[in-house]
């Protein structure tokens, strides 16, 4: 295994690793969020508009922290600086 | 094999300066809403009855709505802003649907300009609101905590950039991807979702500025 091959592996087995952990963070909270708004829903039908629009900004927010995951993710996979082009 | 995630294609050059395949669509995009804000304009002026006048009213109602239930209060200055923010992003997302263009804001390039415009939008409008003092709130509590705020204000506008470009970019990639595994219609149900969450986080980029612009007008405001 030369240096290249080495990095190259480590590069793809962590960037599996990334998405695998921070796509179980987003999910476990957004559960929550979806839980939660429902409980709300069912609580204050009348006030359906706000608690949606709510949620699906909370939604959001949380989501981008699997979307940074996602984004480093590629930055090892397709623009590593440390693995220059054979 | 590299998908091109974090270039862009060099389509000419103009001078010594490179004209990208974003640039183009973000002039065509801007060019797009400004146009058909001249046609709302016109025609409320003009034909205060007709459909055109009726989105253009919808619109602004719906925009002063989001700047006054996220500032906190009424500011026809922030509405201008945050109205320009959203109309583009959303105009972004529908081009982004266009066959063979990739959206402005899927660059990375594109998303850190518009968040170091609310970057720099923050204190501007701090210091409009309170003059010189607004800038004495970095050191509230207490001047210990002055590196944090830098911090804070630098990572929120990291974090607005990322989320922006990686929401966008990946619903791209998805698209590709799923394209290139199985068939032509397959993804068209992925690609109506990719038009929801851009609509979504064009909604939440602006609501987010006028959240931070709106902190930074009330620590004006005397509070």
């Amino acid at each position: 295994m030369t240096e290249h091959t080495l990095l190259a592996l480590g590069a793809i087995v962590t960037a599996g690793f990334t998405m695998a952990i921070g796509a179980l963070g987003a999910a476990l909270g957004e559960s929550r969020i979806g839980a939660a708004g429902l409980d709300a829903l069912a609580r204050q039908p009348d006030e359906s508009a706000s608690i949606t629009r709510n949620q699906f900004v909370g939604l959001a927010m949380v989501e981008s922290t699997a979307i940074f995951c996602l984004v480093i993710a590629l930055v090892l996979l397709f623009a590593n600086p440390f693995i220059g082009t054979p | 094999m590299n998908p091109g995630i974090f270039t862009d294609t060099v389509l000419g050059r103009f001078g010594v300066l490179p004209v990208t395949s974003t640039m183009v669509t973000t002039l065509v995009t801007s060019a797009l809403v400004l146009a058909l804000a001249a046609g709302c304009a016109l025609a409320i002026r003009l034909r205060p009855a007709s459909r055109l006048a009726a989105a253009g009213r919808i619109t602004t109602a719906f925009l002063g709505d989001l700047v006054t239930q996220a500032a906190g209060r009424s500011t026809p200055a922030l509405e201008s802003f945050a109205g320009t923010l959203f109309l583009f992003l959303a105009a972004a997302t529908v081009v982004g649907a266009l066959p063979g263009v990739a959206a402005p804001t899927s660059n990375l390039a594109a998303t850190s300009a518009l968040a170091a415009i609310v970057f720099l939008a923050v204190p501007f409008a701090g210091l409009r609101a309170a003059g010189p003092a607004y800038l004495k709130h970095y050191f509230r509590p207490n001047p210990i905590l002055f590196p944090l705020h830098v911090i804070s204000e630098l990572s929120r506008t990291v974090a607005l950039a990322l989320r922006l470009f990686g929401n966008m970019m990946s619903g791209h990639l998805i698209v590709a991807l799923i394209v290139a595994l199985t068939g032509l219609f397959v993804p068209v149900p992925l690609m109506a979702l990719d038009l929801l969450i851009g609509f979504l986080q064009s909604y939440i980029f602006t609501i987010l500025a006028c959240v931070y612009i709106g902190a930074a007008l009330r620590v004006g405001g005397g509070e």
